[in-house]
């Protein structure tokens, strides 16, 4: 049963808008996920409109409507924004309390969030400006083994050779795959050493201690990353329930929390 | 935010018009002396030693300046491709690619003060007490212009600074003497050089005491202030004009002290910048700080024009000293020493570090200083990826929310100017 006034949170990521509904007592009531695309207006509107179908609630309900993700600031349904930073830390604790470090992979960008024991977020981390260590990244190595994004996973899964990409740059790695090719490395150990390069270039931005969780688009959609994370790092790393839209339900607590406040 | 919560950027002091008045007299007065040859024209690292070139009547020109005013003006993004060509890879000190290619495209934003270029040298004289580069920027136009380069070789990563240091670089001082002097067409006078040297130790002591304002709450001068007002610390050290225009800073600022006045209505959270500005950002950094109701109210670049060791009872020595004990020459632990003094001195709630791409000398990210100093401290630090001049390397968005996230983690942290500490564990 959904106990009113109800809190809307929208991640607008640059591959997907996400979008999660909570209710006056903290529970999530529905999640949902649109292509983000050139309009970043069009795909709040639309991811909303999914939302609140989903949940079956009108839009009268809807106490507040918050926005975290690149577009934060661009989205007009919104009356107030946090960050992506604070969003995904909000939304891991509501699964995992702290101390925790946060893995967020997501399109463009990769981050690391370190929360404490009290859930305060005490730093992060953020990729340079380089797309390496990212989905854009993933985008890319699919194109030069010519398979589709969504294929890649199994398409690694069919390997377990172990080929290290050196290059630090997405482009030049690029490159480097299609020189291993020639060489005639089999395409299922290059998706798989795609994944680990993203692994490794993550794991480079900041020492990672105790309990991880990750989350994000590409957590979501290509297990073998968390795998290799497991495998790098030697701990268990927790991917919660809703790993794509836990920064939509991170802002949809925030402005919950705020209206409490209040 | 909502725009509705927006803080406008700080208003402009009262000083900034005499700023803009001196700085024209400046430009217009070296160019005045390239041209119609009444004075010798040097060409002068921003933290070099002037004082000699003051004391032997030298118009002074500072390239770096140059270089911040092409990437304030970004013209910088049109020009350093032209230096890149010339085999100046894009990963050194945009500064000297800015400006090397400025040089070669013809172009200036001097053109503002009616100077169709920077005005041409006589001699050019270098420090490496901030980095190499600026030696082989200016061997450029010793080669170009057939004139003399002559400089300091100095000391970097210095622990503490000895004796032997100070002895080593004063005589490289005493060894520069017979060139200035064969410039210059006259010997170097030794009252002269103590007046020079008194002169740039008020300027210095005037700019001090106007950034220590800031360690006041509110703070009535930012970061991004700062950077604009230290104009005559940088080109007109050793001058009567700089030591006058502090004293009247100083006083402006100290009554907006008195009366309670900041740079914002409300200042929630105190930062200090570590590195070096990124200059074509300035105001849109200025304008995101003051809608988070945060003030920049330290930088170690700004502090970087302050010289306690001048003296003109021992004027080369004392110029030696100065030179070795500035933070950009030194080694990781006084570096850490310093910004722990600075984060207690000015009460901020965290330290910014830009890592600027194409300078490394003064970019303190890479070699593990923020995490240090935020677990030697208690501080909560922030590395932001940026370049002075080259914007290329830095990206709005990502910068936007990265600074954003650090104020949202401050709300979280509680008042730490008061006493409380964050812990890590």
């Amino acid at each position: 049963m959904i106990v009113a006034p109800c809190y809307a949170g929208v991640d607008c990521g640059s591959w997907n808008t996400k979008a999660a509904l909570v209710d006056s007592t903290g529970r999530i009531v529905a999640t949902a996920i649109v292509r983000t695309g050139a309009d970043v207006q069009a795909a709040a509107e639309r991811v909303v409109t999914d939302l609140l179908a989903r949940a079956e609630v009108e839009r009268s309900a809807l106490a507040e409507l918050w926005a975290t993700g690149f577009g934060r600031h661009a989205i007009r349904l919104a009356s107030s924004s946090r960050t992506e930073l604070d969003a995904h830390a909000r939304g891991a604790l509501q699964f995992v309390p702290g101390p925790l470090t946060v893995i967020d992979i997501g399109g463009q960008d990769a981050k690391i969030i370190v929360v404490d024991a009290e859930g305060r977020r005490i730093a992060h981390k953020m990729n340079r400006k380089c797309a390496a260590g990212t989905g854009s990244f993933l985008e890319e190595m699919a194109l030069r083994l010519d398979v589709r994004i969504g294929e890649l996973p199994p398409l690694a899964a069919r390997s377990t050779e172990e080929i290290s990409l050196g290059s630090f740059c997405t482009v030049f790695t690029g490159t480097e795959v299609l020189g291993l090719i020639r060489q005639g490395k089999q395409p299922a150990a290059l998706a798989r050493a795609a994944y680990r390069s993203v692994v490794k270039r993550v794991l480079e931005m900041e020492r990672v201690e105790g309990k991880v969780v990750a989350t994000g688009g590409v957590v979501a959609h290509h297990p073998m990353v968390v795998e290799l994370l497991e495998e790098a790092i030697g701990t268990p790393v927790i991917v919660p329930e809703h790993a794509q839209e836990i920064g939509a339900i991170g802002v949809a607590m925030a402005a919950r929390q705020a209206a409490a406040e209040a | 935010m909502p725009p509705a919560q927006r803080e406008p950027a700080s208003p402009e002091l009262r000083s900034t018009a005499r700023l803009k008045g001196l700085m024209a007299a400046h430009f217009a007065g070296v160019d005045r002396a390239a041209r119609e040859r009444t004075a010798p024209v040097a060409w002068c690292t921003s933290v070099g030693p002037v004082e000699l070139l003051r004391a032997l009547g030298y118009e002074v020109f500072f390239p770096e300046n140059h270089g911040a005013l092409l990437g304030a003006s970004r013209a910088a993004g049109e020009t350093m491709g032209r230096a890149h060509a010339l085999g100046y890879s894009p990963d050194i000190c945009s500064y000297l690619t800015s400006d090397i290619g400025a040089y070669l495209a013809k172009k200036t934003p001097l053109a503002r003060y009616g100077l169709a270029a920077p005005p041409r040298p006589d001699l050019l004289l270098f420090s490496t007490n901030q980095c190499r580069e600026v030696r082989d920027w200016f061997e450029f136009y010793g080669r170009e212009w057939k004139v003399p380069v002559v400089g300091v070789t100095s000391f970097r990563d210095v622990g503490t600074v000895e004796d032997h240091h100070v002895d080593a670089i004063t005589r490289q001082l005493e060894g520069l003497v017979p060139a200035l002097e064969a410039v210059a067409g006259r010997r170097l006078d030794a009252r002269s050089l103590e007046e020079a040297v008194a002169r740039s130790r008020a300027c210095s002591d005037g700019w001090r005491d106007c950034l220590r304002t800031s360690a006041r709450r509110p703070a009535p001068l930012t970061f991004f202030d700062a950077t604009i007002h230290m104009g005559p610390a940088v080109v007109l050290r050793g001058t009567a004009e700089a030591c006058d225009y502090y004293l009247a800073l100083r006083e402006e600022l100290e009554g907006h002290v008195r009366e309670g006045r900041g740079t914002l209505r409300r200042e929630r959270f105190r930062l200090y910048w570590d590195g070096m500005p990124i200059w074509g950002r300035l105001r849109d950094l200025a304008t995101l700080f003051a809608e988070l109701e945060t003030s920049v109210v330290a930088s170690t670049y700004c502090n970087s024009w302050i010289f306690e060791a001048l003296d003109p009872r021992d004027p080369l020595r004392s110029m030696a000293r100065a030179s070795l004990e500035l933070f950009i020459a030194r080694a990781e632990e006084p570096k850490q020493r310093y910004l722990e003094r600075m984060v207690a001195e000015f009460a901020v709630d965290g330290v910014i570090f830009h890592d600027s791409r194409t300078c490394p000398n003064n970019s303190n990210a890479r070699f593990g200083l923020p995490r240090r100093l935020r677990d030697g401290a208690g501080v909560p630090v922030l590395v932001l990826d940026g370049d002075l001049n080259d914007l290329r390397c830095f990206s709005d968005e990502q910068a936007r929310t990265n600074i954003e996230a650090f104020v949202e983690q401050l709300e979280g942290a509680g008042p730490r100017a008061s006493g409380e500490r964050a812990r890590y564990a």
